[in-house]
């Protein structure tokens, strides 16, 4: 049977990366996940697997060297908080243009500046829209359990590899600071340098040998036609990865007229808000949406039939519930409800707020 | 079974190590369980408080806005907290430095004179496991043998010598808790 331990969330993110095979991490600590990299250099995992963890001298160098490790077809990864994320966001625009694969952890803050180190949902814009510079996308997990953020490290990886694209996981210093129970994997073994080339060697900088044209990875491409050519390929792969890879999870969504839609922590909260609403035979449901890009837009539409009304439930100023509203194309009324720098709502505030708009 | 419990005191009296022990005990016997500290700038030398929920079904929200019980080990925890006990609940309090004792007459009042305890054994540590105790032996959510594998996996190896003195606090604890009310 599969080792249960008690775990924070962060360092649940520093076993899953041992645990999944992780080549390297680089990071530079900031509050409320230190966890991470403090757990990383306690289980100090370069003397079992291999793999490399190493403090930068700040967020730019941490993106950068993850820039260099994907480069060569490794498993690389890096984590931060909202502030050292958007020094991190020209980076992963180079990441994602040059279609490269790498795991990014942001345990989001209460912002705008320096704000708060209490949780906070903030940089959903900038997780799911972008952050950096042009069209680029990457995928976007958002965990709810310290479980989830131990298993999303793996999970990250594989997609990350799948599609050659960068993977965030989203996620605050509540699921990061709070202890639970944590199922174990077996450990997984690094990809030696031989397998990085058998899997990768089409595109990774693993070493030119004679028999092969050189690879190159880049994100220039000055030739309006090439460089057109590039964000043609990078949308189709956007498509693609919307069609196949929508995650969510539901609660009491078959027979619900109201409906919750929250992720990440705020989840959890909605989970006991629908169980309360429920013990009042108030018919509302709970839609989680476990990718936030790509979003479950087709799930949303699918429930429009039997609903009155959503609520977006964030820990923000109202951002996720755009792309709520533009799934429905007003067939249904979508409010918001949020809390901001770091203040958590209770279920009954919640229950109250969705009553508010829908219930009178 | 789910009990929702409050541990709160100052930085360094062992409120979060408490709470770890205990999530962990629930862990050994199978159970749900969620730790949920306060963190940040309170933890820098200021109050500490830790939410432990421990459930035989999935737990929701790991921060609730009433408690079964109270674990109280200083007056701004108390003052913060007697309110939010639910009503037929349990407050433990260890009355050291208390000046205003809890009033409320719907919730089940225990004191444990923890630091006077842990002075007797001659060893100021023993604190908050003493304070465990009081609790366990008015809760016994959580078996002593499942207790013990708890803080097996919750103290690092180097300190498992510790285990039998933890072990001996436990039960001083579990003799010594004062019941002050009758709801």
């Amino acid at each position: 049977m599969a080792e249960k331990v008690l775990k924070k969330g962060n360092e649940g993110i520093a076993l899953g990366a041992i645990h999944c095979g992780c080549d390297g991490y680089f990071g530079y600590p900031i509050t409320p996940q230190s966890e991470v990299m403090e757990t990383l250099m306690e289980e100090k995992p370069w003397e079992t697997t291999g793999m490399v963890v190493l403090q930068a001298e700040s967020e730019i160098a941490s993106i950068n060297m993850v820039h260099g490790g994907a480069c060569c077809g490794k498993k690389v990864m890096t984590s931060s908080s909202s502030p050292g994320l958007s020094l991190m966001c020209e980076g992963l625009s180079y990441l994602a243009a040059s279609e490269l694969p790498c795991v990014v952890v942001n345990v989001v803050r209460g912002g705008p500046g320096l704000g708060t180190i209490q949780p906070s949902q903030g940089d959903y814009y900038q997780a799911v829209k972008g952050g950096g510079h042009g069209d680029y996308k990457t995928i976007v997990l958002a965990p709810f359990s310290a479980q989830e953020m131990y298993d999303f490290v793996g999970l990250g990886f594989d997609l990350a590899f799948k599609y050659r694209i960068p993977v965030m996981m989203l996620t605050d210093g509540m699921i990061g600071q709070m202890m639970e129970k944590v199922e174990l994997r077996p450990q997984q073994a690094r990809l030696s340098d031989q397998e990085i080339v058998s899997r990768y060697g089409s595109w990774a900088t693993t070493g030119k040998t004679s028999d092969r044209p050189k690879n190159a990875v880049t994100s220039l491409a000055l030739e309006s036609k090439v460089h057109e050519a590039l964000n043609f390929k990078l949308q189709a792969k956007y498509a693609e990865i919307t069609e196949h890879e929508v995650r969510f999870e539901t609660l009491a969504c078959e027979d619900a007229e109201y409906l919750l839609v929250a992720y990440g922590s705020v989840a959890r909260i909605c989970e006991s808000a629908v169980e309360a609403a429920r013990a009042q035979g108030i018919k509302l449901g709970l839609l989680r949406p476990i990718t936030l890009f790509p979003f479950p837009n087709v799930e949303i539409q699918r429930m429009i039939p039997q609903l009155k009304g959503i609520l977006s439930v964030e820990l923000s100023a109202g951002q996720m519930v755009d792309d709520i509203r533009l799934a429905v194309e007003g067939k249904v009324p979508v409010h918001f409800y949020g809390r901001l720098g770091g203040m958590i709502p209770s279920p009954q505030e919640v229950l109250e707020a969705c009553k508010a708009h829908y219930i009178k | 079974m789910k009990e929702e419990i409050i541990i709160a005191g100052f930085g360094g009296q062992g409120v979060l190590s408490m709470g770890k022990i205990l999530a962990y005990s629930g862990i050994m016997q199978d159970q749900e369980v969620t730790w949920m500290p306060s963190y940040g700038p309170e933890m820098r030398g200021g109050t500490a408080n830790v939410t432990v929920i421990i459930s035989d079904k999935r737990i929701s929200s790991p921060i609730v806005n009433t408690y079964d019980t109270a674990i109280i080990l200083n007056q701004q925890s108390l003052d913060k907290f007697e309110p939010m006990v639910k009503a037929g609940g349990l407050l433990i309090y260890d009355p050291n430095g208390i000046i205003r004792h809890p009033v409320r007459k719907d919730i089940h009042i225990y004191s444990i004179e923890a630091v006077e305890e842990a002075a007797k054994l001659g060893n100021a540590k023993a604190y908050n496991m003493i304070v465990l105790g009081a609790f366990l032996k008015l809760k016994s959510i959580v078996k002593m043998e499942n207790v013990i594998k708890g803080l097996k996996k919750s103290i690092p190896e180097r300190h498992h010598h510790l285990i039998p003195m933890n072990e001996q606090a436990i039960e001083v604890g579990m003799g010594a808790a004062k019941q002050l009310n009758a709801v």
